[in-house]
């Protein structure tokens, strides 16, 4: 039960930057890097363990799954003849991480998203991070995420990117480096939530030995936090709705969960139409206006009259409401500027410009393709490198270097070539492990982890814990449901 | 609430009555053609109450084999009224209206769902037809039972019994439209075993032999059970009953939204041409001019509410 196996795959580091990685085997966050015990966040849990019998964990693991199909929290997988509803991999080991390691977290998290807003705002007003030469005029106007129909709004309240994911990863007792930031629509919040409901069913006794952080008020304060965006035009109780695309997206069960528990409407966009100034709602008593949108619907999608005139998804006319100030949309159309891949690589500077201070959590260094001297020696590293589209998302479009075959190179080097301004490359990180529970026993897995923060006018709020996501294929790096990726319930503990 | 919820509700539950409506109606037309050998035309009419022989007949012609219309019945993808085309179109109308349901409820859907997926994903042998036609009906009985059990009373619960009470006063008339000629008196005087045994089915068809027993005795005679279907105020899936439970809920919605709209007129109208008569009234003025009046106002009802209450537009 206790034999500890350990992760066969050790990634090479690369000469400019051995500091990021580990020379020894990769840092599993509940055995450590080698020799020494178990780590203390775990400590009780492995006590826990220890008493168990794996068939009874077998039966709760496989319990898990029927509780999560009976709640419906699927995902649909998109391509493919039948619609087919998946559910993703839940592992029923947690991820615990000790207050002390979080209150450090939560501190660079605020730092950070309160930089991309006043980045946001800097961007679609003055730009004086361009005019300080900080960053490249070029890297704005000539990028795809940059919106020019958002030039001189400022939404209500001042905020951008209501709703972040912070995507980190660690690759050591102290290491933790931002991965990507999530300020268009991050997804995933509902399985944070419902992994804890489902951990708290199976296994009350484990949080009656461990002090471990609540999540489940982030509904809540979801609600809260839209409503204080709320525009001028509101009453005193703003009305909310979630806007989704329909029970066909890939995140539906997630829209109208949030939906359900913050007790909102979850409208589509023919339920709502532009009328005397204002997006209202098709309601059994007639058409009702909205205050507060949170929109599941990508910027593309959300007006046919302003964006893709072929989008069925949207609300003709809603952005000239939003412009008139009679709506607010979380987030805000033309935030995707802020978690473009090219303009990750300038977080440290813009998180330095915007707050004085210098940044708490480290970036991955990055090289920007379409710089000659970047490009030339990425081209010569490929096979130690990762190499993502600066647009892509979801693991997709991406080369991981030590892992990939000759051939996979060879034609991710003819794309390189091609368009080199449309990729980035970053060292492979050893990322940390975690152990998950397979057939054979605990065995480490690499994880990543998405807090999710909320932003409002008076206040940055960030649940304690997030998702976190596993690679349940031995020695995978590829954590994303879509590639085989499955989830862990996320403890903060006390401090 | 939203119209497109009030839609979604409204629907979900006529999905779920007409699924449950439909395993009954297989039911009675099984255990008529094992007690009856001869009995393979019966299959035509359990269709056309159905109201499936449009589609049967494009698929398969006049071949009404025992097997073939108890599988476009159930579970026949092209058939758009098979109870598992049904069950996933409550579902997917589960899933769009989830804010408006008890987790029980969405649960109780769910789980219909995914044990009738299962059960239906081939074709039922006839020695598996009764597990699944029970599994049938005690899974939407379950989620009817988790609404009423969960489901405040407020305007998501009376769309919901609206969809209910259309679609099963829509499912007894056309019980009577299909059969009404052996309720019709002169059927009486032939008194043969073969009216008897309609009578059975019609009873079986509705669930109700139990109950008019207790109410009218043993023997089944056509005037009686014409009038249990339609006037009966204490048999759940009577004309009278259903009117009632139709024309209560639009009155709660009256109440609670403060309007008055076109459907609460027709409702009225509905109630008092099927109540304020008897059945020797009814029977004297033509049964069967009586069932297609009935359906035709229940079907203009139903787009009425839709209208009313703006579901699409």
């Amino acid at each position: 039960m206790t034999a500890r196996s350990q992760s066969s795959v050790v990634y090479p580091c690369t000469a400019s930057h051995s500091g990021l990685m580990n020379d020894r085997v990769n840092f599993d966050e509940m055995w450590g890097s080698g020799q020494e015990s178990i780590r203390d966040p775990y400590a009780d849990f492995n006590n826990w363990f220890q008493d168990e019998n794996p068939s009874r964990l077998r039966k709760k693991q496989r319990e898990a799954d029927d509780l999560f199909r009976l709640t419906g929290i699927t995902f649909n997988v998109y391509g493919r003849a039948e619609a087919a509803e998946r559910l993703i991999p839940f592992d029923i080991i947690p991820r615990i991480i000790s207050g002390r390691e979080w209150s450090r977290l939560s501190r660079g998290i605020e730092q950070r998203v309160r930089a991309i807003n006043a980045f946001l705002h800097d961007i679609y007003h003055r730009q004086e991070i361009v005019r300080a030469g900080r960053i490249p005029a070029e890297m704005i106007s000539k990028n795809v995420a940059f919106e020019p129909k958002m030039i001189g709004v400022t939404p209500p309240g001042g905020v951008y990117t209501h709703i972040v994911g912070i995507d980190l990863v660690r690759t050591g007792p102290d290491e933790f480096y931002v991965l990507e930031d999530n300020a268009r629509t991050p997804s995933g919040v509902s399985y944070m939530l419902e992994n804890r409901e489902t951990m708290l069913q199976m296994f009350p006794e484990l949080f009656s030995r461990n002090r471990v952080q609540q999540v489940s008020n982030y509904p809540k304060m979801l609600r809260r936090s839209l409503a204080a965006c709320a525009p001028n035009c509101a009453g005193d109780r703003p009305r909310v709705a979630v806007l989704t695309p329909g029970i066909f997206n890939s995140a539906y069960y997630e829209h109208s969960f949030l939906a359900d528990k913050m007790g909102v409407e979850l409208v589509e966009g023919h339920d709502l139409r532009v009328v005397d100034g204002r997006v209202q709602m098709r309601t059994t008593e007639g058409y009702q206006p909205i205050d507060v949108l949170y929109r599941r619907v990508d910027d593309e999608f959300l007006d046919p009259l302003n964006f893709n005139p072929e989008s069925a998804l949207g609300i003709p006319g809603i952005m000239d409401v939003y412009r008139a100030g009679n709506i607010t949309i979380a987030n805000a159309p033309g935030t995707g500027i802020a978690d473009d891949k090219a303009i990750y690589s300038y977080m440290p500077d813009i998180v330095e410009f915007y707050t004085g201070e210098k940044a708490i959590l480290k970036n991955v260094p990055t090289w920007r393709c379409n710089d000659p001297e970047s490009l030339s020696y990425v081209l010569d590293n490929l096979e130690d490198l990762v190499v993502k589209e600066v647009h892509g998302s979801g693991g997709y479009g991406m080369l991981i270097g030590p892992t990939a075959t000759k051939k996979d190179i060879a034609e991710f080097r003819k794309k390189l070539k091609a368009r080199p301004g449309n990729y980035i490359a970053q060292p492979t990180l050893s990322l940390s492990t975690v152990p998950t529970f397979t057939r054979t026993g605990l065995a480490p897995r690499h994880v990543d982890l998405r807090p999710f923060v909320l932003v409002s006018p008076d206040k940055v709020d960030i649940t304690p814990g997030g998702l976190t996501r596993v690679a349940l294929k031995k020695g995978s790096l590829v954590v994303n449901s879509s590639q085989g990726g499955g989830t862990k319930d996320t403890w903060v503990l006390e401090e | 609430m939203l119209g497109k919820t009030a839609g979604g509700l409204y629907w979900m539950f006529r999905y779920l009555e007409r699924s449950e409506n439909t395993a009954r109606l297989i039911e009675a037309g099984q255990r008529l053609s094992l007690t009856r050998p001869s009995g393979e035309d019966e299959w035509s009419s359990v269709l056309e109450t159905a109201a499936m022989h449009w589609g049967y007949q494009a698929a398969y012609g006049a071949d009404y084999t025992r097997e073939q219309v108890i599988d476009w019945m159930l579970r026949d993808k092209d058939n758009p009224s098979s109870v598992l085309n049904l069950i996933c179109m409550a579902r997917n109308n589960a899933k769009t209206v989830r804010t408006a349901l008890t987790r029980e409820v969405w649960e109780g859907v769910n789980e219909c769902y995914m044990v009738l997926c299962n059960k239906l994903a081939r074709k039922v042998a006839e020695r598996d037809l009764p597990e699944v036609l029970q599994m049938i009906r005690q899974r939407t009985a379950y989620v009817r039972g988790a609404t009423h059990g969960t489901m405040l009373r407020n305007d998501f619960y009376d769309f919901s019994r609206i969809g209910t009470f259309v679609e099963r006063a829509d499912n007894t008339a056309r019980i009577l439209d299909v059969k009404y000629y052996v309720l019709l008196p002169s059927a009486m005087s032939v008194g043969s075993s073969l009216d008897n045994v309609q009578w059975q089915t019609i009873l079986r068809s509705v669930s109700a032999e139990g109950g008019f027993q207790i109410s009218y005795g043993q023997d089944p005679r056509p005037r009686e059970i014409a009038q249990f279907l339609i006037l009966d105020k204490r048999m759940p899936r009577s004309l009278s009953f259903c009117t009632d439970k139709i024309r209560d809920n639009l009155g709660y919605l009256m109440a609670d939204y403060g309007t008055r709209l076109k459907c609460h007129d027709m409702a009225d109208k509905l109630a008092l041409r099927t109540m304020q008569r008897s059945i020797d009234e009814v029977l004297d003025d033509g049964l069967h001019q009586f069932i297609q009046e009935y359906l035709k106002s229940v079907a203009e009802l139903g787009n009425q509410i839709e209208v009313d209450y703006r579901f699409y537009a």
